[in-house]
């Protein structure tokens, strides 16, 4: 058995990077987020669970406001991100985006070079003065995502000629080239092989390192493996949002240990 | 709550492996009692049939563990099937090991034939066994029921097995001291009830793990323990 930790101690402040408060969102009439309440701990892997829409994808697409660029999408609520309100009229989603990353479930490399994928970011930033700062920021980027030992003597072949797991792999490197503090992946390996499955989350578990990873997934078994964090959300509403082992091992509500343990869909 | 799974055949897996258990639990139970039984009218040939049954009880702990290693595998458990599963894997080590200490008995049956009876020590050894008996079986009960405070109820009667090992303790010790020529049998009564307490602990075990396997954490409190027979210095018998 381990101590507990002493009140004050280092060991039980976590960070919080990002704070929801009695979040709502609608699609038209339909309420597809119900008062979610969520605190989101820095330099940690956060995984969300649950059934098909149940939500879970609706609200990571909440976390940088995604659900803009939809038209009969409605946020309520308020969501903070190191203390600032990101839905604050003065907040410039463009920026807001490079802040905070986000990673599809089908890699979408841009048509075009592998070092273009990376670079593009990192440009309509301004992140760069030149050449050589940009070549070091791509590197730095491909080294991050473990894609760089296969793909640094084809920078300039297209993106698009990668494997599937090399694609996500280089998708996951175009968010990480903007130096974002928060990484959005929504279902980030179903469209990959269990070899580079496993190669993503080797990557995810590096990058918790550096910032705060929120994973959308559809496995309970990768959640399980690669998160701290785990929240389960059914029919809107977030039911139980606790340290992973203990949804894994011994969850409170009847109905994550029903989802978690298949007996419902 | 939905309790089947949406793959029926997970179900099936979990519940077979239970039942492989409480099938193991009664050949436990019924080697404690017959050997008991066995020592109480010297007859040997009962103390015989427990040593080859223990093979049996052996058998049915390693193909338990085959079988969760299996489900571990292939069903990947979460939740309460996961400490389902755990807590069998471990309910079927300590019942094996009771399993041996009946067989172990067994052994000491025919050494003893020789000498005469005790008094009255056998029969406590009986009603020691009773107890862990009833622990077991209640123990795994519990998980079949869900019902955590048959669970409980069971791991505290270890107490009274403990306090009857060291009433019996006492008394061997005397007789010991009264005719040197009670030595061996004692010696033999003495491992025997020392077993039976050791068979206790185990039943304990079991109770925990039933627990842990309904309420998801072993119970944390400490629970009173009565072998002091570590501490106690012989007496000598009033001359």
């Amino acid at each position: 058995m381990y101590d507990a930790p002493t009140p004050g101690s280092k060991l039980d402040q976590t960070d919080i990077k990002i704070t929801a408060k009695n979040v709502q969102v609608y699609y038209g009439d339909t309420q597809a987020i119900k008062d979610v309440d969520v605190d989101i701990e820095d330099k940690t892997v956060t995984a969300f669970i649950g059934p098909s829409g149940c939500g879970k994808s609706t609200f990571l697409r909440c976390l940088n406001r995604m659900n803009d660029t939809i038209d009969v999408c409605r946020v309520e609520g308020d969501i903070f991100i190191d203390g600032e309100d990101i839905y604050d009229r003065n907040i410039d989603p463009v920026q807001l985006r490079a802040k905070v990353g986000m990673v599809f479930q089908k890699p979408n490399p841009f048509p075009k070079s592998i070092y273009d994928n990376v670079a593009y970011g990192p440009r309509i930033h301004g992140m760069v003065r030149n050449k050589a700062e940009l070549d070091e920021v791509v590197e730095t980027a491909l080294r991050g995502a473990a894609l760089w030992d296969e793909v640094k003597d084809r920078l300039d072949t297209p993106g698009t000629g990668l494997s599937g797991g090399q694609q996500q792999r280089l998708c996951i490197a175009r968010a990480v080239a903007t130096k974002p503090e928060v990484l959005l992946m929504d279902e980030p390996c179903s469209a990959l092989d269990p070899i580079a499955t496993a190669q993503v989350e080797d990557l995810i578990e590096s990058l918790k390192e550096q910032f705060s990873v929120v994973i959308v997934t559809h496995s309970m078994q990768q959640a399980a493996r690669i998160s701290q964090k785990t929240a389960f959300f059914h029919l809107g509403n977030l039911v139980e949002y606790d340290d992973t082992n203990t949804i894994f091992t011994n969850p409170t509500d009847s109905r994550t240990e029903s989802y978690i343990t298949g007996r419902i869909g | 709550m939905a309790s089947q799974h949406i793959v029926s055949s997970f179900d099936q897996d979990l519940e077979g492996v239970q039942m492989r258990l409480m099938r193991m639990g009664s050949l436990v139970e019924d080697a404690i009692t017959t050997v008991l039984h066995a020592l109480d009218s010297r007859d040997l040939e009962q103390s015989a049939q427990v040593i080859r049954n223990d093979r049996a009880i052996d058998q049915m702990d390693m193909d338990i563990k085959e079988e969760t290693a299996r489900i571990l595998a292939v069903r990947a458990p979460a939740a309460r099937d996961l400490r389902l599963v755990l807590s069998v894997m471990a309910m079927s080590t300590h019942l094996e090991r009771c399993g041996d200490y009946a067989k172990n008995i067994a052994k000491r049956h025919s050494a003893m034939l020789e000498t005469g009876p005790i008094e009255n020590s056998v029969r406590a050894l009986r009603r020691m066994g009773g107890m862990v008996v009833s622990m077991l079986s209640d123990g795994l009960e519990a998980t079949i029921k869900k019902d955590a405070s048959l669970a409980e109820q069971a791991r505290l009667r270890d107490l009274e097995v403990d306090e009857a090992y060291n009433a019996l303790f006492r008394s061997l010790l005397t007789y010991m001291m009264e005719n040197p020529r009670n030595i061996t049998t004692c010696m033999h009564l003495h491992f025997i009830a020392k077993n039976i307490e050791r068979m206790g602990d185990h039943a304990t075990s079991v109770a925990e793990q039933a627990i842990y396997q309904i309420n998801g954490a072993l119970p944390d409190e400490d629970r009173p323990k009565g072998d002091t027979t570590s501490f106690m210095p012989p007496e000598m018998p009033d001359a």
